[in-house]
């Protein structure tokens, strides 16, 4: 299971990371493994201002519906629409290619709440 | 603690993902549950099944006995041919589905799901003592007649329109004059005893493979190897939920249940009111079909893109008309599916409906069609 160092991660098992002034946002690993197959995903709009912990999207699998949630409040200035127009690069690239969001943060300091890799790695061993 | 088949740790060493199933730790996928189902729907599939119960009737009155629990007449099942029915309580409510196999005159062995195994077997040990005790056969008859023989009993199926084929290079035995619904005792690997069955839960041809869990282990090696440059893989429960669903098959705890009837599942053919003078819920049962049931199973063609999941609302003018009972996207129809019990006249093919998904309760729109999911595809 992959836990990039340097990755923030929310108990819903997203993952954020800055980049500048921006946070991008994705699924881990456990998640997409999790859901298998991925067969639906919903956006928001850009242009969409969101609190901490709203739910931004929709991602389904075969088996199983999950909601997305803001790991930090703000605006969401870009959508991955090739991860939507090719669901695959979620799962093989989740990390990377298969970002879903990026947010200009409202509040930064909400990033420092997170989990960091390893706490996200005893998260999952308890669960 | 779960329950292990024979082939769990080869589950493990071909990186399935496990979980947990009626007791049972057991394969959900290996390489993905889309890619299996295509597998079993182009070319063959082969599942551990080992986790189901096989309950044996023997003796004299081993018929009389099968035909009290049993909505369906095994009276004339010539030995060899297989059956599928439900076992009924006297309301009607469903114990189980089962398949039935009349082995000889004097043996029948009922196939049933895992969950329901314990429950089976009481139930069809309680209704034997009940014939007993009504004089029906004399006091020779005794509780060694029913045994549960699922601990000697494992089960592997190979599932889809190369089965047939890749089966054969593992016997000299003439499979393809196994009928459907027939099985004949057959010699697999030289000396490996097993019990071929051309039944399934796919909706593609198949067999069901009966032998001794000591064979098991070496059948599943023998068919991965025989099936390899056919491009048959191991295939989990999440492959096997899709298959059933777009095939219009029942599960048992999702779409059929102590709580709903034969009737309105849309089992009728399998319920003989007419042609059988006694089993048990046969009164109820037969009182609502002069009736007519007021909801029916239904299948549902999704035009959204949202997956209709067990319990989900399903809607016709605003109003309430309906319940999901199982929903999946169907790779075979590119498009969410589902099974709904929906109350007359919305259960009538072509009827518009809406099913309310998700926390939001997002309204997507579908359509009623056959249970049959996949004779949609012969359609267009």
């Amino acid at each position: 299971m992959e836990i990039p160092a340097g990755l923030k991660y929310t108990i819903t098992h997203e993952w954020a990371r800055q980049e500048g002034e921006l946070v991008r946002v994705g699924v881990t690993d456990h998640a997409q493994n999790e859901l298998g197959d991925i067969v639906y995903l919903e956006l928001p709009e850009v242009g969409r201002w969101l609190a901490k912990d709203e739910p931004f999207g929709v991602i389904e699998s075969v088996k199983a519906a999950a909601d997305l949630y803001m790991p930090v409040g703000g605006g969401i200035v870009e959508v991955n629409a090739a991860a939507a127009e090719d669901l695959d690069t979620i799962s093989a690239s989740p990390y990377e290619k298969g970002w879903l969001i990026a947010i200009k943060p409202t509040n930064p300091s909400e990033l420092d709440g997170l989990m960091d890799a390893a706490a996200y790695e005893q998260y999952l061993a308890e669960a | 603690m779960p329950k292990r088949t024979p082939l769990y740790d080869r589950h493990v060493a071909l990186g399935a993902k496990m979980t947990q199933f009626a007791g049972w730790e057991m394969p959900v996928r290996y390489a993905g549950i889309i890619k299996e189902h295509d597998a079993v729907r182009q070319r063959a599939g082969l599942f551990d099944i080992c986790h189901m119960g096989q309950i044996e009737v023997r003796g004299e009155h081993a018929t009389a006995v099968v035909q009290r629990v049993s909505t369906n007449d095994v009276s004339r099942l010539p030995v060899g041919k297989a059956q599928y029915s439900v076992m009924c309580r006297e309301d009607g409510g469903i114990v189980d589905d089962i398949l039935t196999y009349r082995l000889a005159e004097d043996r029948l062995m009922l196939v049933v799901n895992a969950a329901n195994r314990e429950k089976d077997y009481e139930w069809i040990k309680q209704v034997a003592a009940g014939l007993r005790a009504e004089g029906r056969y004399g006091p020779q008859a005794g509780e060694a007649e029913v045994a549960d023989i699922s601990d000697q009993t494992a089960l592997l199926a190979l599932q889809g329109p190369a089965a047939e084929r890749v089966l054969q290079r593992l016997t000299n035995d003439d499979l393809s004059a196994i009928g459907r619904y027939w099985a004949a005792e057959v010699k697999l690997l030289g000396a490996l005893q097993a019990l071929a069955s051309r039944t399934g839960y796919a909706g593609e041809d198949g067999f069901e493979v009966y032998c001794s869990p000591a064979d098991v282990g070496a059948l599943w090696d023998a068919i991965l190897d025989a099936g390899k440059d056919d491009g048959v893989v191991p295939c989990g429960l999440g492959a096997r939920d899709v298959l059933r669903l777009e095939a219009g098959l029942c599960l048992y705890g999702q779409d059929i249940s102590e709580e709903t009837n034969p009737l309105e599942a849309g089992l009728e053919w399998i319920v003989k009111c007419d042609s059988k003078p006694d089993f048990v819920g046969r009164e109820a049962l037969c009182r609502i079909k002069a009736q007519g049931t007021p909801q029916r199973l239904v299948g549902l063609h999704m035009e959204g893109s949202r997956i209709p999941r067990h319990g989900c609302m399903v809607l016709a003018e605003g109003e309430r008309i309906g319940l999901v009972t199982s929903g999946t996207y169907s790779p075979s129809l590119d498009c969410p599916i589902a099974l709904a019990y929906v109350r007359m006249p919305y259960a009538r093919e072509g009827s518009v409906v809406e099913v309310s998904i998700g926390p939001r309760h997002e309204r997507e729109p579908g359509r009623v069609v056959s249970k049959r999911l996949l004779d949609e595809l012969n359609k267009h």
